[in-house]
């Protein structure tokens, strides 16, 4: 029993990151619905969106290569194995030592690189617009999402991501201000890098503000499908990367597989909450003008090394 | 006489000295030239390779004295397992370049014969193993000089070209004063080994066993800092190779980017580690302070450029700057006694100089195929060129992923170990210290990040859209220069899959520099595994990564590709309007644009518009006739160094002048005060 749990609990994983990362989508959506005073389209819309798409015939631009085919795939691809690296429910993760921390931050840039670089296969200004302005994006977020990583690494002395949690959920409680200012941080970086208000707006098409949208403008059929699936995805595993470095508390430990329908009790608790308190955010913040997103992550920046210092001066 | 790796290495080297002999023999025979000539070099290269990976496998030093050179100064030669190292470094690229080179120089027959280059090429390549196996500072500078004179006629080749005249003196320039500063350097070592009486000081032997006391030690690691740092191209001594390596033939650029900057990286190792051994922490400081800065600087400046092979030189000094970072942080770690970490962030260092040499050689061949199909440097008048040219397209692609540091490939584990080793330094004793490393981190990141833009921009705005240029005749690159870029692409996934593989090999040269090693093999599966410390600390798997990534990429193509769906091909969405064409794509200047308005204060930039309002209709420029734009990004530091140096050495040059009066007697003067005075004195 004991040799064959963690690789259960990789595999509850791998199908949870898999389909219940539509349904957070809809989650969110709904909430928003709700906030701004219209009716939803309910949980499972976004199962519906996917579904359809699927079936769908695909139509590419006439210059298309093969990169613009390839990167739905690769994108799809790289978010499902962070889906597996990242502990959700439990701390012991067979894969989760594939890659640590600056890995994951460097499989997420894989993916971006590759859409950016499908935005500009078009030969469009849209998909070059796009491009361009999530590249810039990512230029400044992805320094900050290290820093905040590296400020929860200086507490547990590891960048291995199951460690990091372990140390945080097992060790002795302490409130530290360093964890604090990284939670701060996080939250700045993780609604840039999920292209939410204020830094992009997921829902919109109108060519000023779009920024992830404008990349993915052409694609059509299963291809948007897999990358909107991905984008979800992405959004899921933020949530629950954060919910796992900064509040991992009732995550099943190594081995201990009767504590996991209590894990995932607590996690569909807390994704319930994260939801609503996304939800908040957006509706409360309007979007940001292009040129102030460096401000915004300059200061998740400042946060971070804040978190730093505070470390080294307050622990 | 037994094989030994120094036989194959010093062979290799004659080999290259010796083939210029063979350009008389074949001067009306160019193309069987340029074959035999190539072959040969790969084949010394290849027997380069061979004895630096003998080296470092057996951890062997083996040491020769040569009876050559003035009297009484016999060259001295050492093949240790720094070398070693080096010499694999050099002498792959040098293969992988050599085999490309028999189908890009032939690209030169139709304006110009090529026996210039051919011999140049191979004096240059002797003059790189020349510095790596020399051991005594006579010999180095000798080799250094060769290596530099060679390389100087090479960026000279097509010298009708003013810009080339340009950028060759410009690089000679600083090379040689980075020269000086070596040869300073090691004067003040030679003259503290032995004293003045003597010569026997010269060689690096001598100098190893001396104690230098720490003022005269500091002034010759500045010294040799300065001097190999013009060499590297760090800054703010980089000005040259944008100037020198876009003019030069791409097949030197490869070698110039690849390698040659490492010959300064191997000297700045070889003074501090080897010869001084014993410094205090805040050198290790200024390397990682000239590395952060070089990074930085470097990528932020090449995100400007528009020339594909201006864009990839201020990428060497980035990429030349991540490697001080991981040797200033492990003269740090050393300096304060803790050998592992000083493992740690030199194999970093080490493994990113290998890395650099694999990425910056595919990519500068890459360009040299796309330049020598297109015969433009400017990208704006390219794209699409993925369609044209599907073979340099991968390749280039392949390059540009290892460089922007991701994972499977190579760039991304030697920038993974740099940023463990930053996240060591609380272990450091110093509060300080501890503090800023991280932040240093920070910056790394940021070059990390702004990296992959660049790239994105790079590959997109070159490959990918629609053909922007005037002519229609592009074709893809010949087959030997095909399988010179496979073999380097090759290369890089390999140190990017297998990085444990390497790591173990190369653990000879921290042990025997820092005195301390990566234990690589932690855990049951070794190979599969990198932990460069302890398995809870952190780890990474290449191979695992490649796999899944690979599997469910295939699996899902696999799973929807067996249903009904067609693919339709259908025109670009054009919002409505008639007809959208190639002039209205996104350019490179217009990508980089949100990038130069927030960092806009680093760079000199000039913008102007002058709209041409359409005639008889005064004051109407709703709807102008034609819109003129012009930008123009330059590097401050011209302004800032290079200028008032220039005007500073025209001004003394005017005023000296002025001594020489073309008249007999005013000499006879001079030379008669000059005895009075010496008398006088002495």
């Amino acid at each position: 029993m004991n040799v064959f749990s963690p690789l259960f609990v990789m595999c509850l994983q791998f199908i949870a990151v898999l389909f219940a990362a539509p349904a957070f989508a809809g989650w969110v959506r709904m909430v928003k619905c709700w906030f701004q005073g219209r009716k939803s389209a309910g949980l499972f819309q976004p199962y519906r969106d996917i579904f359809k798409l699927l079936h769908k015939d695909v139509v590419l631009a006439e210059n298309a290569s093969w990169i613009f085919r390839f990167t739905p795939f690769l994108v799809f691809g790289t978010t499902v194995l962070a889906g597996v690296i990242i502990p959700i429910l439990s701390i012991d993760l067979p894969l989760s030592a594939t890659a640590d921390a600056i890995a994951l931050v460097a499989l997420f840039t894989i993916a971006r690189f590759f859409t950016a670089l499908a935005g500009l296969d078009i030969g469009t200004a849209f998909g070059g617009m796009g491009s361009s302005r999530e590249k810039t994006v990512a230029s400044m977020s992805e320094p900050a999402m290290l820093m905040a990583i590296f400020t929860v690494s200086l507490v547990s002395q590891s960048t291995s991501i199951s460690h990091m949690v372990n140390v945080i959920a097992h060790g002795e409680f302490v409130l530290r201000p360093s964890l604090a200012f990284a939670l701060l941080a996080f939250i700045l970086i993780a609604l840039a890098e999920t292209g939410r208000i204020p830094v992009d707006n997921p829902a919109t098409h109108l060519e000023l503000t779009m920024i992830h949208e404008a990349m993915i403008l052409e694609y059509s059929g299963r291809h948007l499908a897999l990358i909107e699936w991905a984008g979800m995805m992405k959004l899921f595993l933020f949530t629950t990367l954060g919910i796992a470095l900064f509040f991992p508390w009732g995550i099943a430990a190594a081995g201990d597989i009767t504590f996991l329908p209590v894990a995932i009790l607590l996690l569909l608790i807390k994704l319930f909450f994260a939801g609503i308190g996304l939800v908040l955010i957006e509706t409360g913040l309007a979007k940001m003008r292009l040129f102030r997103i460096q401000e915004f992550l300059g200061s998740a920046f400042l946060f971070a090394t804040l978190g730093l210092l505070s470390y080294f001066m307050l622990e | 006489m037994s094989i030994s790796p120094f036989i194959l290495a010093s062979s290799a080297i004659l080999i290259f000295l010796s083939i210029p002999l063979l350009v008389p023999l074949f001067l009306r025979h160019q193309r069987l030239l340029i074959n035999i000539s190539s072959l040969i070099a790969a084949i010394a290269s290849l027997l380069a390779v061979t004895a630096g990976v003998w080296t470092v496998w057996k951890g062997s030093t083996e040491s020769y004295i040569i009876l050559l050179g003035l009297p009484d100064l016999p060259f001295h030669l050492r093949l240790d397992p720094l070398s070693g190292f080096f010499f694999t470094v050099i002498g792959l690229l040098g293969f992988f370049v050599s085999i490309y080179s028999i189908g890009y120089v032939k690209g030169f027959l139709s304006h110009r014969p090529v026996n210039r280059l051919i011999v140049f090429y191979n004096l240059f390549m002797a003059g790189m193993f020349m510095v790596i196996i020399a051991d005594d500072a006579f010999f180095f500078l000798i080799s250094w000089e060769i290596m530099a004179a060679a390389s100087y006629f090479l960026v000279m080749f097509e010298d009708e070209k003013a810009e080339n005249r340009k950028g060759a003196f410009i690089y000679i320039l600083v090379a040689h004063v980075g020269a000086i500063a070596i040869l300073l350097s090691f004067g003040v070592m030679a003259s503290l080994a032995t004293g003045f009486e003597n010569f026997g000081g010269y060689t690096f032997d001598a100098m190893r066993q001396t104690e230098f006391p720490i003022k005269w030690a500091t002034a010759a690691f500045l010294l040799a800092f300065l001097g190999f740092s013009a060499k590297a191209g760090v800054f703010p001594l980089h000005v040259w190779l944008p100037e020198a390596h876009p003019v030069a033939p791409s097949n030197v650029s490869a070698l110039m980017s690849g390698v040659m900057l490492k010959t300064a990286i191997y000297g700045i190792v070889r003074v501090t580690f080897d010869i001084i051994k014993d410094f205090p922490w805040w050198w290790g400081v200024i390397v990682l302070i000239f590395g952060l800065l070089s990074a930085v600087m470097g990528v932020l400046y090449a995100l400007m450029q528009h020339d594909l092979k201006r864009l990839l030189a201020y990428h060497s000094v980035e990429n030349i700057g991540i490697i001080l970072i991981g040797i200033g942080l492990a003269m740090t770690f050393t300096s304060f006694h803790l050998p592992v970490l000083a493992a740690l962030a030199i194999t970093a260092g080490l493994y990113h100089t290998l890395n650099h040499a694999m990425f910056k050689g595919l990519l500068f061949m890459g360009a040299g195929a796309v330049l020598h199909a297109t015969r433009v440097r400017n990208m704006e008048e390219m794209g699409g060129l993925i369609h044209k040219m599907p073979w340099t397209a991968a390749l280039f692609l392949i390059g540009c992923i290892s460089i922007s540091a991701l994972p499977p490939f190579n760039g991304f584990v030697s920038e993974w170990l740099t940023f463990q080793a930053f996240l060591l330094s609380p272990s450091l004793p110093s509060p300080i210290l501890k503090l800023i490393f991280p932040l240093a981190a920070a910056l790394l990141a940021l070059t990390a990040a702004l990296a992959a833009t660049c790239f994105v921009k790079a590959f997109g705005i070159t490959f990918l859209g629609q053909w922007r240029g005037h002519h229609t005749h592009v074709h893809e690159a010949s087959w030997s220069m095909r399988i010179g870029m496979i073999l380097t692409a090759v290369s890089c996934l390999f140190l990017g899959v297998f990085p444990t593989m390497v790591i173990s090999w190369m653990d000879i040269i921290p042990e025997k520099l820092v005195g301390g090693s990566l234990t690589t093999t932690a855990g049951q599966f070794g190979w599969l595994w990198l932990t460069p410390i302890s398995h809870s600390r952190a780890s990474y798997s290449a191979p695992l990564v490649f796999l899944i990534i690979l599997v469910v990429v295939l699996l899902i193509y696999i799973f929807l590709h067996t249903r009904k769906t067609a693919i339709h091909r259908g025109p670009l969405w054009d919002c409505g309007f008639e007809k959208i064409d190639t002039r209205m794509q996104y350019t490179g200047t217009s990508f980089a644009m949100p990038i130069r308005r927030i960092f806009g204060f680093i760079f000199m930039i000039k913008e102007t518009v002058r709209i041409e309002a359409s005639t008889g209709t005064p004051g109407h420029n709703i709807f102008p006739k034609s819109i003129h734009y012009r930008l123009r990004v330059r590097d401050r530091m011209w302004g800032w160094i290079y200028s008032p140096v220039a005007d500073a050495s025209f001004w003394i040059a005017r005023k000296t002048g002025k001594l020489q009066q073309g008249r007999i007697q005013v000499y006879l003067v001079y030379s008669f005060v000059t005895i009075i005075i010496l008398l006088v004195l002495l």
